[in-house]
């Protein structure tokens, strides 16, 4: 279980950047197909929000990938 | 530790939770009543831009949780518990109290600004609250029975919500709709200041947590919590742990049963807003004894098991359990009575501006099982030819009929009993994974983070999420859209914590 533990600290290192890229790919495909603030606004904090947790991610990630997580 | 005698156990047990209860209830009421603060607060237009300006401040609510956490956290564990979660509950009800002063936008145009800012007051309080409650409570009781009375605190949550739907409907049911729209809605907020008052009498009789008041004796209390508990490698990682491996996904699952229902019920299928609340608050009611059940239950088997049981049968159930909301109130699969069925169109002149009229359209509909539909169009004619009219507004209300009452209940309390699973054992949890000279600190941010900002955020990302799917394609869009994302997080959040999360950390408890 502790080598799974490990190698999945590597998924969670990705999913922290790749969801704030798929957000900001999303925001940017909504914000120019009608760029208002009720479509731009949400975005922006949506985004602001999320990706201090997404470093957040990583961080988890990395320790797990370096077994502190182990048992 | 001292031993406690059972009856100061449950006064503090009172006390911690009488006052938590009217946080909840303070915090709720704004999200209750958000279609009317809607109205009256935000500049008048598209209804679904302001609808999502008044999620936004819901939302702006949840997100300065975290803040709070972490102001009034470090507090706590600098100067106690006790006269901490005083605090909060003052900045709570006094901001609550006012929201129901502002006056609304036609008479004060900074009135979206001034409520925008006691609203994110709302959510600095709550951000300290909770965890110095469960602190406190935790902080008094057995080590084996923590599940057990920490769960009291946890109930509070819904019931807070209950007690909030109770006070609105009431508001309705006693005045008349215009009275209720012109100045009823207020009352909910003004009501606030009696019960904060009452509950800071309470809280002044309440002493210091033994555990705290032990620890501030012996010259042993954090310095400086926030560095100790996020500048450590020590504590972090249990903090990220506690974050992604179980407030995340209880956060997502609690407010998707509990607030992501309530608005899918009034605003994508439309059923009167007395008739889902009624619904729901029996729900609520009849579930919420299963947080001490759950709470008491991971006493005996682990807080891991039952919360992450939780989460995976809600994330697997959600899509059926909306979709059978949805199928009871969709008309298209009723039989309409035709006789019964009545158009009424009227004409007169725009209040705004006389020279513009109004055409207003009401259709009756009336349905073999009993259901009725009322669908209110209103379409402003201008008098100014050269410009373009504003797109007809249309209120849509089904109001179901009594065979589908407990059906509707039933599904709202299964959903319930989701939430008390996650939700029961959590305080218990997570007082558990930090020592007590940063506990406030520590417990309190992964809490507000995953409730606050990946819960709360739910209904608001939930609403947007459907609004997209509509194409030009699929103009009604798919109604269950905005479930994705707390069955995503859900998801990741089981994962984490099946792998990572341990019975026996939790069980290194409070020895101190």
């Amino acid at each position: 279980m502790n080598a799974l533990r490990r190698t999945l600290g590597l998924a969670w290192v990705i999913l922290g950047p790749a969801a704030v890229i798929f957000l900001i790919y999303e925001a940017y495909g909504k914000i120019m197909a009608q760029p208002t603030q009720d479509v731009y606004l949400p975005w922006i904090i949506i985004i602001t929000i999320f990706t201090p947790i997404a470093i957040g991610m990583v961080i988890f990630g990395l320790y797990a990938l370096k077994g502190e997580y182990d048992r | 530790m001292d031993i406690i005698s059972n009856r100061k156990l449950y006064t503090v047990i009172g006390a911690s939770s009488l006052g938590t209860l009217i946080e909840w209830y303070d915090f709720y009421i704004f999200g209750s009543l958000a279609t009317i603060i809607s109205e009256k607060f935000f500049p008048p237009g598209n209804p679904t831009a302001a609808f999502l300006a008044t999620l936004a401040t819901f939302a702006a609510g949840f997100i300065v949780r975290p803040f709070g956490a972490l102001f009034f956290g470090r507090l706590g564990d600098l100067i106690g518990r006790k006269h901490t979660f005083l605090l909060t509950l003052i900045i709570m009800g006094g901001s609550t109290f006012l929201i129901g002063l502002v006056p609304s936008y036609e008479s004060f145009s900074l009135a979206p600004a001034v409520i925008l800012l006691l609203r994110l007051l709302q959510g600095l309080a709550l951000g300290g609250e909770y965890g110095g409650a469960a602190t406190y409570v935790a902080e008094h009781a057995p080590a084996n029975r923590r599940g057990y009375f920490t769960s009291w605190i946890q109930t509070t949550a819904t019931l807070g919500l209950f007690v909030s739907l109770i006070v609105i409907i009431t508001c309705q049911q006693t005045l008349s709709k215009e009275a209720y729209n012109d100045w009823g809605w207020r009352l909910p907020f003004l009501l606030s200041v009696v019960l904060v008052a009452f509950s800071i009498v309470v809280r002044l009789k309440m002493s210091e947590s033994p555990l705290f008041s032990k620890l501030k004796k012996e010259g042993k209390t954090s310095v400086n919590p926030l560095k100790e508990s996020f500048g450590h490698k020590t504590n972090l990682k249990m903090v990220l742990l506690a974050l992604f491996g179980a407030t995340m996904g209880q956060g997502v699952v609690w407010y998707t049963s509990q607030f992501y229902a309530q608005t899918f019920l009034l605003k994508t299928c439309n059923i009167d807003a007395t008739q889902a609340n009624t619904w729901m608050g029996i729900g609520l009611l009849i579930g919420t004894p299963f947080f001490v059940i759950f709470g008491s239950l991971s006493d005996k088997i682990g807080r891991k098991f039952i919360m992450l049981a939780g989460m995976l049968i809600a994330l697997l159930s959600y899509r059926y359990i909306f979709t059978q909301f949805y199928n009871y109130a969709d008309i298209k699969q009723k039989t309409e009575i035709v006789d019964k069925t009545t158009v009424n169109v009227t004409r007169a002149a725009d209040k705004a501006k006389p020279q513009d009229s109004v055409i207003t359209t009401t259709t009756n509909k009336s349905f073999t099982d009993g259901s009725s539909y009322l669908e209110v169009k209103k379409e402003t004619i201008l008098a100014d030819k050269s410009t373009t009219a504003p797109k007809p507004s249309i209120k849509k209300t089904v109001t179901l009929s009594d065979s589908y009452q407990w059906k509707v209940i039933g599904f709202v309390f299964i959903l319930v009993i989701f939430v008390t699973m996650v939700y029961g054992p959590i305080a218990a949890f997570l007082v558990e994974l930090f020592p007590t000279q940063i506990r406030y600190t520590s417990m309190s941010l992964p809490y507000h983070i995953g409730n606050g900002v990946f819960g709360g955020l739910v209904p608001f990302i939930g609403t947007l999420l459907y609004e997209y799917s509509k194409t030009p394609a699929n103009p009604p869009g798919d109604v269950l859209a905005g479930l994705s994302y707390p069955i995503a997080i859900a998801a990741v959040c089981f994962i984490i914590g099946a792998l990572y999360l341990s019975n026996k950390q939790q069980k290194q408890a409070i020895t101190d």
